[in-house]
């Protein structure tokens, strides 16, 4: 079981910090702007001096923002390939590695981004977020740092308390029923919830006589089955037999189990893309190195062509991805634009993922569907990805039964409307 | 050359709601007034010079042009919105498109002043068709195997030699074509080409029509006999028409036009299925509109990066290549998602009509402006696989 986040800041550059809008105050953040106050190894050294407050946000200040939005995926970035290198932990006998991994995730406020300062949380902004599960994704990430950001959201959300442990959220599933009895415990059961035995809570969606509740659940209190993903990555059937939660709160503006698949949907599509993203970049580096016949592979027009596929698989992902999770952090309800944007990239992404992980292995050859070699851990954990929060085929219908009920003279107006 | 590919998700800027429901309005008014019927694609000319004149008239051609060369000095989104409702709409804007496409960016960049102030407003103002000559009996793909000769002679050159599937030659104005000025050299295969600024009213001009499959006299030869060009109309450097190609590539490969040609049997597999499709229709259905979402989002995207003076080659035609294929694909895939309808409903006129054009109309669309084949190649190459 993965540990909570401890106070020992090895990974300075916070989001805390990151956000910060007084250049003025804090000399730190210029040179941190232009990269020099940050060395290799991720550490700040001396220059970290407590944490600037989060000032007024103005427009004037949008540079700023962007600066803090790349040093906060830098941040991330360094992170994971310091601790969570994929060459490194492929060979890993254990998930050990997953402790300092989580304790510099932790210490760099990346599991609470989501979270408001005011609730212990880093106080990132959505598309903040978003960036840094594009990274997690370029690397395969494989402990429930994007589960832990959901969850976070969620209760920020309903007002309630964060822990500052590792969290996962349930159901995941769209047909997966949560509900409080009228004693106020839970009763239900989610299917594939990810990393749950790997976690200490789980936030959860639940009926309660019409109304929609956010509830924080510990993990020991329920029943977990054994389950893997594709990816060998915790996936357990999770049973709610009347646990009374720790706390729990009404689910903020019309906040559904819809909503939950669609926001799901966004992340595990970003997830997608950046793992997509990694797997161009082996494939094309292969190609080069590879030879075959007296020449790199990648020189045959056959293997070039797939790969210009690939690229475009990649190029969709990152594309409806990127613009889902714009969508959603510009949206003030989970509405159909929302609903357009969230269920096209999952389906989407899915294709990308079953697409380009069928061309990367085939550039492969023999050695891409070995243990020893890391493919796999994009490939199959993309894969799996396809069934949180909705698989391809159940928003296919979801989407077609939309459009079919609009009409077609709506048709249009509702894909130009962006 | 880089396996970094960029989408930005661009989101339209406010002024293109305003614009986009002026076009819907106008496109409606000349629907009524039976200027073209949406319905009906392939009926009816697809050239309309009285259209082509009233979307003039509305400022919607030459639109991120400047000013001074009668453009309007909007942004490349805006001019997004206006070609994507017009191709949604299926409205006859051929004899201005590719003008304002790409013959119009060619002359700003390259032709003498007097020659852009004589010619871009015309275009501006709808009463001008261009025709792209390129291809020849013996080279397609292969463009810098063009053998149709431009010589030097008094005042300007004289062309000999054929170009062939030159679309709209027959109703064309002017021509912007690559001749041979020069013989290849060992060093540079693709030197001795030079760009030229045709009128197709010079003598020494006779253009053939050439009917496609489906039907439609879509393209022409183009022959030339001792065709005067004055030496004005040469568009850029002589022998160097291969260094001037590439950055014009990325707003041509990555319009709606590359994803929205067969879009109306979609429109017509939605009013086909009905509110109430079957669970297997209905996922057919979402597969495709998430297909055609993506595809759009990408087409913005390179728009708004275009706008913002980058120049995504490479995600240009990332764009065309799957935007080809989806839109070459999508009447296969209506017919499929229609195969178990009541026979009645399944045959209803105008589904098995517009299937049956947009099948025949299908195999051009991963040809025209860059086959599949070339556009990976091009996505190969800044892969940096060659």
């Amino acid at each position: 079981m993965l540990s909570g986040g401890r106070p020992v800041k090895h990974y300075a550059l916070s989001v805390p910090l990151a956000k910060q809008r007084f250049l003025g105050n804090c000399p730190a953040w210029v040179q941190l702007a232009n990269g020099s106050a940050y060395p290799h190894d991720g550490r700040l050294g001396k220059r970290q001096r407590g944490y600037c407050r989060l000032g007024a946000q103005t427009g004037a200040n949008e540079v700023v923002a962007e600066e803090a939005s790349t040093i906060i995926t830098e941040t991330a970035k360094r992170i994971f390939a310091d601790f969570a290198d994929p060459q490194t932990i492929n060979q890993a006998k254990s998930r050990a590695w997953t402790e300092p991994l989580w304790r510099a995730l932790s210490d760099a406020g990346l599991p609470l981004a989501w979270v408001p300062d005011t609730l212990g949380g880093a106080g990132a902004s959505l598309a903040d977020g978003f960036a840094i599960l594009g990274v997690a994704g370029r690397f395969a990430l494989a402990v429930p740092l994007a589960e832990t950001l959901a969850a976070g959201w969620l209760l920020a959300r309903a007002g309630l308390e964060v822990p500052t442990t590792p969290m996962t959220l349930a159901p995941v599933r769209p047909h997966d029923r949560i509900a409080f009895d009228a004693d106020g415990t839970l009763s239900g059961r989610a299917i594939g919830v990810p990393f749950a035995q790997d976690c200490q809570h789980i936030v959860a969606l639940a009926d309660s006589g019409g109304q929609q509740r956010i509830a924080l659940v510990e993990v020991k209190d329920c029943r977990l089955s054994e389950g893997r993903n594709l990816a060998g990555d915790a996936a357990n059937t999770v049973t709610f037999e009347h646990i009374k939660p720790l706390s729990s709160a009404p689910a903020p503006n019309g906040f559904d189990r819809s909503a939950l698949m669609l926001m799901g949907s966004a992340i595990r599509s970003i997830e997608t893309a950046g793992a997509l993203e990694t797997i161009l970049s082996l494939s094309v580096s292969y190609a080069n190195e590879r030879i075959a016949f007296g020449r790199p592979i990648g020189k045959f027009q056959a293997v070039q062509q797939n790969l210009a596929r690939l690229a475009g698989e990649v190029a969709a992902a990152l594309a409806v991805a990127g613009s889902a999770a714009d969508t959603i952090t510009q949206a003030d309800t989970f509405d159909d634009a929302v609903f357009l944007e969230a269920a096209s990239a999952k389906i989407r992404t899915a294709e990308a993922a079953a697409e380009g992980s069928a061309i990367a292995h085939q550039v492969f050859g023999a050695i891409g569907f070995t243990q020893e070699h890391v493919l796999h851990r994009f490939t199959l954990r993309m894969l799996s990805w396809r069934d949180d929060f909705g698989n391809e085929s159940y928003w296919a219908a979801e989407l077609g039964k939309h459009v079919a009920g609009r009409g077609a003279d709506e048709f249009w107006p509702l894909v130009a409307s962006r | 050359m880089s396996t970094d590919l960029q989408f930005d998700p661009i989101r339209l800027p406010s002024e293109c709601d305003a614009l986009r429901a002026e076009v819907r309005a106008f496109l409606a008014e000349e629907i009524a007034a039976g200027t073209f019927d949406p319905h009906q694609p392939g009926h009816g000319d697809s050239h309309n010079r009285g259209f082509s004149r009233r979307v003039g008239a509305k400022g919607w051609i030459g639109m991120t042009w400047p000013k001074q060369y009668g453009g309007h000095e909007r942004s490349q989104l805006e001019r997004y919105v206006v070609t994507e409702e017009f191709r949604a709409a299926g409205a006859p804007a051929h004899l201005h498109f590719v003008a304002d496409r790409q013959s119009g960016p060619i002359l700003l960049k390259y032709a003498p002043e007097h020659i852009k102030k004589d010619i871009l407003p015309r275009i501006c103002r709808g009463e001008l068709c261009f025709a792209i000559g390129m291809s020849e009996p013996g080279s397609g793909s292969d463009l810098f195997a063009a053998k149709t000769k431009a010589t030097k002679t008094d005042g300007g050159w004289h062309i000999n030699g054929s170009k062939i599937w030159t679309t709209s030659a027959h109703i064309a104005d002017y021509m912007l074509g690559l001749f041979r000025t020069s013989p290849p050299t060992k060093e540079n295969r693709r030197h001795g080409l030079t760009q030229f600024l045709v009128d197709m009213k010079t003598p020494g001009i006779t253009v053939n029509p050439i009917y496609q499959m489906a039907g439609n006299r879509g393209f022409n030869e183009v022959v030339f006999e001792n065709t005067f060009v004055p030496d004005d109309y040469v568009m850029g450097e002589i022998d160097g028409a291969w260094k001037q190609a590439t950055s014009e590539l990325a707003y041509e490969r990555s319009g709606p036009e590359r994803f929205l040609e067969t879009f109306y049997v979609l429109l017509e597999l939605i009013r086909v299925l009905g509110p109430e499709p079957d669970l297997r229709s209905a996922e057919g259905l979402g597969r495709l509109v998430a297909q055609l979402h993506t595809l759009r989002r990408m087409s913005v995207s390179v728009a708004g990066m275009l706008q913002a003076g980058k120049e995504p080659v490479v995600e240009g035609s990332i764009v065309k290549d799957l935007g080809t294929i989806w839109e070459q694909k999508l009447p296969g895939r209506v017919r499929e998602l229609t195969a178990f309808l009541e026979p009645e409903v399944a045959n209803r006129a105008s589904l098995a009509d517009q299937l049956a054009f947009a099948t025949m109309v299908a195999p051009k669309l991963t040809i025209q402006g860059g086959t599949t084949e070339i556009l990976r190649g091009i996505i190969a190459r800044g892969l940096g696989l060659r």
